[in-house]
This record gives structure tokens, C-alpha cells and sequence, in this order.
């Protein structure tokens, strides 16, 4: 199925929980409230017609003022994939958590956890997975200012590029 | 019939350093310490082709029975302190190989956040052996200028 | 008669270990040697590719996505490079596409060599990795006589490849390939199919299909679960539409599909497959002109856009989504890789392993440190 028929699909399930279909880009992408993004998800692994079993990629993306949860499906069953984007304010960047609906979003989440800070609310064990515990600041936000010292070791580059 | 006469050349004249040199640097266990790319490389220099057992160098698990630790890969700064931990669990003597740029001087990763910029900014490193990865026998070559440095190493002779 | 009290021992199986496949850390709660907990405690590698992708260059980028997964990192370099050519729209020439086929596959044998000794290592045989390890030093040799490097390979360009094969190189190939199908036949009659090694492996850790697809396992431990399911065929990028090759998944022909062995077995039967891809390969390319290695690429690369690649990594489903605003540098590049979902299993799996079939776990799983802190 196409990304337009897949929108059509959720819309007519859905209603107002889903957006707009962006069909200029590449990969055309359907925008989600983030309150609505657990039953969005549910219904795009259920539903007969759509039947994505495969959760490939859940990142996030700075864009200024707010951030981008985007989510790549797949589906086994019927080879056809799609891409679900959240958007979140950066200053309280808030979610829900699709892990139960795939159990693999677990450790994604985390990671857009730590990167980004954007909370999953009902995650199991939301706490950070590649830096250490007591890092400060999300480094993948864009305004993120590049650590010079960490944990008394002292991390200045002594020499010139 | 005198034993003398018999077996001339079982005899050798030494002092005890050079005995004691001779044998702790044909018998150097390194600490299996891969940490990234390089560590791939140390593993293929300790296989069958480049082979470091010759050299009396096998890989040990623990760092309570190594006495070489080849840092080889990228250092981050959540591993730092437990690089520094696992130097300090070494018995003396001990020597550290620093392989590869990222442990040299962060490498190529020097741009990165979480990177620590060098192993040599918690522990103190004998021997640098550039390359991204270096190959085996730039690793080999490093193995020989250690060797090298404990043969010229005096411990009993005051005042050297 | 009263029954033994046994407390629960908090253990750590720590960055430094030689059974974790790099540095990954393990935090254990075990009841004498049987797991009631492990929770893995991963960022020991965290090297900031994905921020330093925002301050590089699209082509400059390439020798970085060597090191998102070093034992298989032609692979990393053809996803970044298929991300990038979608998203600027740039052709990829035959040649190329075959010459990104072999250098792949080549990559894919050396990678399930270290797999397949790593863990034969990790369950106690020493031999077989020293065996493993002569076989990747001839492709090692095959690869540095194409590209210049043993380890991290820089080969592919956004459009193409760098280098066209030297003279000789396919006779060499051939000759090795004809030796190397033997040598499997020993490796297997050496490991696969010994008694103890098997009883060690089979039933252990069984992953269902379901599960395997809830939690993103992908690559052979999906198809170690009995899924048949490869993005060559399913996706079917490049050239591999013309090409002949069969998907192996795991029957559960020594204990239960989806167990450890089955997950070994899959990933031997992959290394054949590859040395047939291999073959049909080399005779195919002559059939395109010689060195139109690289697509026509746009004058200034600063696309605006975004797009979303995948490949079949030895590990796996390997995708990169890469955001374009009209910069020299990327915006956004993020890498999707096996690993960092099989990890998320092996918590759910622990429970009630032996430490010592927790090792197996890990092993049959391919983790590498690098594709999951990138």
C-alpha cells in the first residue's frame, strides 16, 4: 500500500488524531498528536490491512523549537512501510510510550531519552543508556556546548587541528 | 672425566638483571583489552598468521596476571576510570602500549563529545603505535621496542 | 531435615571480559549460577558518530561509517551511501553495483568467521577461532588488494565505489573460493556438528518467531527463529535480483527452532551462500564496461530532504535515515543496526539461564559494541 491509502486507512479508523499527510518528500510521512500515538500505533499493528509487525526505526530530530519523534514501520506480512512523526515542544518535550504495543521500542525510546530528553510517559525503566548516569544536557540537541572537563579528567584537546 | 670438559658449552655468564630482563620480556602477557576497531587487529596479530605467541606473548583475561596493556581502541570518558581501575589492579612491572590514533590522541573522534581525547590522560603509556588500525606487524614492531626497553632496564645496579 | 537458604549474589560481568563482544557491561543478580536478573548496562563505546555526522562533509563522512560496525563495515558504508544517493537522486552505474556486491559478500564471510569463532571461543573450544581467523586473513589480503585496507575500508562513494578491481584479482578469488568450501566442510565436521558442542547449545535460550519480530531481532536471529525473511530478496536492492542464492533459517534440527545452535547454523549456511553469490558475481561483471565506477553526481552537494536506507548487514537489517536542509554537512543521520534490538532481548531471555548459557546467548546473538553505542 501506498503512504496516501495508508492515511486514508488510519484517517477513517482514526479521525482527528491524525494529521497531515506530507507527500512532497522522499518518504512521505503522516504527522500524529502525541497524545493519540499509542492507539495510532496499535491500530497500524493490528489492523488487517496494514499489519506492521516491524518497528525498523524510532529517532528523534531537533528542529528549533520543537522535536520530530519519527517512526519507521515495516511490515512482514505485506512489504509495505510507512513513517509516523511526533511533534513535540523542546521545552517540555513529553510523549507516550509504544512499548506496549512493540516491545522493541524499549531500548529505542531510551535512546531518544537520552539524546534528545524527550519523555516516554509509561515506559517501564526511562533512565539514560549511552551516556553515564550523571552526564548533563542532551548532546544531540543543536545548542548542546561540547563538555571540557568529565568526571576530573580534564578533556581539553592540547594540540591544534 | 670432569663435568667441565664434558659439557663446555651449557655455561653462560651473565649478570642477574640481564637474566631477569631476558626473562620477562620473552614472556610479556598483555591484558585482552580490545576495546573498538583496533582490538580486532590485536586479535588478528595474536592469530595464526602474524602470530604473537611466538614471542612469547599469550592473552590473559585478568589484569592481575598480564603485564602489558595494549589500550586498542577508542577510550570513552564513561570507560576512563575503569581503564584507570584495571591499570591499577596490574602487579609492577607493568607497560602500557597505547594502539592506534584513538587511544594515541582521540583520533579521528576527536570531535566528538563523549571521546576522551588520549589514554594518556589517566594512565601513564611506554609506547605509541600509530595507525587506523595499525597492521599486525606495526603491532609486532611495538611488541619488539618493549621488549627492547625492558632488555636496557638496570634494577639491582644502584645508582642507574 | 531443613532446606538449604541461598541468597541472591549481586555479579558484574564488567566492560572488560573476554566473553562480551567488546565493551558491554552486565549486571547480574544470580542465585548460586542460575540468573534472576541481568540487566546490561551498554555506552562504553558511545563515540558520538551520529553529532559528528553533523559536522562533516556527505562524502567526508564515510571512513565514520566504518566504525558504526568494524567487523562488517562495507556494509555501513554501502547503507550511508545508498541513504545519501536517495536522497540527492543519484544513479549508481552496473559495474559499481557489482563491485558493492562482492566487496559485501567478501565482507559478509569475514564477519560470520569471527561470529562463528567468537562463540565456538566463548563456549570453551579454542580451536576453531584460530581457524576462522586464517580464512579472514585471506579475504582481509582479497579486500586491501581492492581498496587499501584491511580493517576500516572508506570503499564506497555516494554514486559508486573508489577503486575498480586490479588485474588478477577475480583468478585469486576463484582459486580461494575453491579451497574454501572445503574448509567449511572441516569447520563444520570440527564445531558444528560435534556432540558436546551441540548439547551445549541445543534448547537453550529458544526465541520464538513472535517474539523475535516483537522485540526488532533481525538478520539470522530472525531467520534463526524460522522466519524467512531476507531484505535481499524481500527489498531486493542492487543487483541482487539477478543473482541465485537461497535464504537458510533455523529448523530446530538439533533441539528447538530459535535456539543457539539454530542461530549458528543459520549463520554457517549464510557463509556458503555468499561464497555462490560470490561466484555468479564474477562471472556477471565483465558484462559492463570497465571502470564507470561512479553515477553522475549533482555540482554542490547540499540536498534538502530526507530519506530513509536499508541493507542487509551480516548483522542484520542495517538502515540509516538521513535529514538534508540544504547544508554541505547532513542534519540529521541516524543508523538503525541489528545489535542494538538484540540486546534489548537478552534481558527478557536471562531469567533462569546458567551464566555460562547466558555467554551462549550473547554469543549467538552477534552483539558487537560498536553497532549499539555507535
Amino acid at each position: 500500500m501506498k503512504t496516501e491509502e495508508i492515511h486514508q486507512t488510519l484517517t477513517a479508523r482514526l479521525g482527528d488524531a491524525i494529521g497531515a499527510l506530507h507527500a512532497e518528500t522522499i518518504d512521505p510521512w503522516i504527522e500524529v498528536q502525541a497524545t493519540a500515538i499509542v492507539d495510532v500505533t496499535r491500530v497500524c499493528k493490528e489492523d488487517p490491512a496494514l499489519r506492521f509487525d516491524f518497528l525498523s526505526s524510532l529517532c528523534g530530530v531537533d528542529a528549533g523549537d520543537s522535536i520530530f519523534v519519527v517512526y519507521h514501520l515495516y511490515s512482514y506480512a505485506l512489504r509495505h512501510s510507512t513513517v509516523l512523526k511526533v511533534k513535540v515542544p523542546k521545552d517540555t518535550p513529553v510523549t507516550r510510550s509504544v512499548t506496549g504495543v512493540w516491545r522493541g521500542a524499549d531500548w529505542f525510546e531510551r535512546e531518544a531519552y537520552d539524546l534528545f530528553g524527550v519523555r516516554f510517559e509509561g515506559h517501564p525503566d526511562l533512565r539514560r543508556i549511552l551516556l553515564p548516569d550523571d552526564w548533563e544536557g542532551h548532546p544531540l540537541r543543536k545548542e548542546y556546548v561540547f563538555p571540557s572537563h568529565y568526571g576530573g579528567i580534564d578533556n581539553t584537546r592540547d594540540y591544534n587541528i | 672425566m670432569s663435568l667441565y670438559n664434558e659439557l663446555p658449552a651449557t655455561f653462560v655468564t651473565t649478570n642477574v638483571d640481564k637474566l631477569m630482563n631476558w626473562g620477562r620480556a620473552s614472556s610479556l602477557w598483555y591484558l585482552l583489552f580490545g576495546l573498538a576497531c583496533c582490538g580486532i587487529e590485536l586479535m588478528q596479530t595474536g592469530g595464526p598468521r602474524a602470530d604473537l605467541d611466538r614471542f612469547g606473548s599469550v592473552p590473559r583475561a585478568t589484569p592481575r596476571q598480564s603485564d602489558l596493556m595494549i589500550v586498542a581502541g577508542t577510550v570513552t570518558l564513561k570507560m576512563a576510570s575503569r581503564v584507570k581501575l584495571l591499570y591499577d589492579q596490574m602487579p609492577h612491572p607493568k607497560y602500557v602500549i597505547s594502539m592506534g590514533s584513538c587511544a594515541n590522541c582521540g583520533g579521528l573522534f576527536d570531535k566528538g563529545y563523549s571521546v576522551l581525547r588520549g589514554v594518556d590522560k589517566v594512565i601513564p603509556v611506554d609506547l605509541y603505535v600509530p595507525g587506523c588500525p595499525p597492521r599486525p606487524e606495526a603491532l609486532t614492531e611495538g611488541i619488539l621496542e618493549i621488549q627492547d626497553k625492558i632488555h636496557r632496564e638496570r634494577y639491582l645496579i644502584r645508582n642507574s | 531435615m531443613a532446606t538449604l537458604q541461598t541468597i541472591e549474589m549481586e555479579l558484574n560481568m564488567g566492560p572488560q571480559h573476554p566473553s562480551t563482544h567488546g565493551v558491554i557491561r552486565f549486571i547480574l543478580r544470580t542465585d548460586g549460577e542460575v540468573i534472576a536478573e541481568c540487566k546490561p548496562d551498554v555506552g562504553y563505546l558511545h563515540r558520538s558518530i551520529e553529532k559528528i555526522a553533523e559536522l562533516c562533509t556527505y562524502n567526508g563522512f564515510m571512513p565514520y561509517t566504518d566504525r558504526v560496525d568494524y567487523v562488517a563495515a562495507m556494509f555501513a558504508n554501502e547503507c550511508w551511501a545508498s541513504a545519501c544517493e536517495k536522497l540527492m537522486d543519484v544513479p549508481v552505474p552496473k559495474r559499481a553495483s557489482y563491485l558493492r556486491v562482492l566487496s559485501c559478500e567478501l565482507n559478509r564471510i569475514s564477519s560470520h568467521m569471527i561470529a562463528l569463532g567468537a562463540m565456538a571461543q566463548d563456549v570453551g573450544a579454542v580451536t576453531p577461532f584460530l581457524w576462522a581467523l586464517r580464512e579472514r586473513e585471506h579475504i582481509n589480503d582479497f579486500i586491501e588488494e581492492l581498496c587499501g585496507a584491511r580493517l576500516t575500508f572508506n570503499y564506497h562513494r555516494i554514486g559508486g565505489v573508489s577503486f575498480d578491481m586490479p588485474k588478477g584479482w577475480r583468478d585469486k578469488v576463484l582459486r580461494w573460493l575453491d579451497d574454501f568450501e572445503p574448509a567449511m566442510e572441516e569447520f563444520d565436521r570440527l564445531i558444528t556438528l560435534n556432540d558436546i558442542y551441540v548439547k551445549r547449545l541445543a534448547d537453550v535460550a529458544v526465541i520464538t518467531a513472535e517474539e523475535a519480530k516483537d522485540f526488532g531481532l533481525v538478520g539470522p536471529n530472525l531467520r534463526g527463529s524460522g522466519v524467512k525473511w531476507d531484505l535481499r530478496r524481500a527489498d531486493s536492492y542492487s543487483v541482487y535480483p539477478e543473482l541465485e542464492f537461497d535464504i537458510p533459517i533455523g529448523t530446530g534440527e538439533m533441539g528447538t527452532t530459535g535456539d543457539c545452535w539454530d542461530r549458528f547454523w543459520v549463520r554457517c549456511q549464510e557463509c556458503r551462500e555468499s561464497a555462490k553469490i560470490l561466484r555468479q558475481a564474477l562471472d556477471k561483471i565483465d558484462e559492463h564496461p570497465e571502470d564507470d565506477i561512479v553515477g553522475k553526481l549533482p555540482k554542490k552537494m547540499k540536498p534538502q530532504g530526507e530519506a530513509y536506507a536499508r541493507v542487509e548487514s551480516a548483522r542484520g537489517d542495517m538502515g540509516c535515515y538521513v535529514v538534508g536542509r540544504g547544508g554541505a554537512e547532513a542534519y540529521r543521520a541516524r543508523f538503525r543496526t541489528g545489535s542494538f534490538t538484540a540486546m534489548g532481548i537478552i534481558e527478557a531471555k536471562s531469567p533462569g539461564l546458567f551464566v555460562a548459557d547466558l555467554v551462549a546467548l550473547i554469543a549467538s546473538l552477534d552483539v558487537v559494541a560498536p553497532e549499539i553505542d555507535r
